[in-house]
């Protein structure tokens, strides 16, 4: 199936694409058929950069063990993170 | 018959005036009588090597071919895949446009010497609706809806896709429908292939479908593990024999 369900979330940080390191502004995250993964569906994550153009994209195809397993060490990372580090001060990141 | 054609990529008029890109397959050689021309309507991961295979296969048997890139103004000159992330993230391609674009091909197609005049859509995935959208829009002599899901049912809530059910648009047919579906497939799922076979059988239209046991999404898509061989070769035929009767 092509399913039409995309989440889209604003998002801020760094990504290495084909051309090399970029700001990725967007996350689109979607179930779908794999352009690469040799799975019938996979779960999809772009992170994007719209203002620097289509090919300014990190692309991941997950099969679902995967993508659970990542969601999972993801939300762990973070709950070991002490208060505060992650959501401290910035500095203006170029592009 | 083994037909020489000539295959490249070009730029055509579509909607709005827009000049998009487009891949054209056509004929070439003394012989080969003029036959209608085919809009190849890419699916939703885009204008890919697949979708350039599907024009040329159709050159291949005698028919002009010419599938637009209908994502040439978010990502031109982008990879296939990275275009189909931008038009995904941008809401898909709006039906108006996709109308003028093929409307644009169609024209392109009818002014080649190789073409007798006529013209067909054919369209996969998101494709298929589209094609049935344009069936309903444009002076088109035939059209083919490869498994094209949210022809009758609404997208899913959140959906960010700027589709719109196309039942109220079925009166509007004016020429002959091949549908072709994979009985395993979500969307669309039998329940709404069957829904819009009563729809069309309701408004006199002329159509026939297919669904293939054992085929889902995708199933003609020789690049990916949703390829069914025994579906596909049989829809194939059922391509043929269809533009057979209303292109030639």
């Amino acid at each position: 199936m092509c399913t039409y369900q995309t989440e889209q979330l604003p998002v801020r940080g760094s990504g290495k694409g084909a051309s090399g390191w970029f700001a990725v502004r967007e996350a689109t995250v979607y179930v779908d058929h794999p352009v690469h993964a040799p799975d019938l569906h996979t779960l999809n994550i772009d992170l994007r950069n719209p203002e620097l153009g289509p090919s300014a994209r990190v692309a991941l195809e997950l099969d679902g063990a995967s993508a659970r397993a990542l969601a999972e060490a993801i939300s762990r990372a973070l709950g070991r993170t002490p208060d505060g580090l992650l959501e401290g001060a910035t500095s203006s990141q170029g592009e | 018959m083994d037909v020489a054609m000539r295959a490249e990529t070009v730029t055509l008029t579509g909607h709005g005036g827009d000049r998009i890109e487009g891949y054209l397959a056509q004929p070439v050689g003394d012989g080969q009588p003029p036959a209608g021309g085919v809009v190849v309507i890419h699916h939703m991961p885009g204008y890919d090597d697949w979708s350039k295979e599907v024009t040329r296969r159709f050159a291949f048997h005698g028919y002009p071919a010419l599938c637009p890139n209908l994502y040439s103004r978010e990502a031109p000159g982008a990879s296939p895949d990275d275009a189909a992330a931008t038009a995904r993230a941008a809401g898909g391609v709006p039906d108006e446009r996709l109308v003028g674009d093929v409307a644009g091909a169609m024209e392109t197609l009818k002014a080649l010497e190789v073409c007798n005049g006529k013209a067909a859509t054919i369209g996969y995935c998101s494709g298929g609706r589209q094609s049935l959208l344009a069936a309903c829009s444009l002076p088109l002599d035939a059209a083919v809806d490869c498994y094209g899901a949210f022809v009758l049912n609404t997208p899913p809530e959140g959906a960010p896709l700027s589709v719109r059910p196309l039942g109220d648009r079925v009166k509007d047919l004016h020429c002959p429908l091949l549908g072709l579906f994979g009985a395993d497939d979500q969307f669309p799922a039998p329940d709404e292939v069957a829904q819009l076979e009563k729809l069309l059988a309701g408004a006199g239209k002329d159509f026939e479908f297919h669904s293939y046991e054992g085929a889902g999404h995708a199933f003609f898509c020789t690049d990916r593990p949703a390829y069914r061989p025994e579906a596909a070769v049989d829809g194939w035929n059922k391509i043929w024999d269809f533009f057979g009767r209303h292109l030639s």
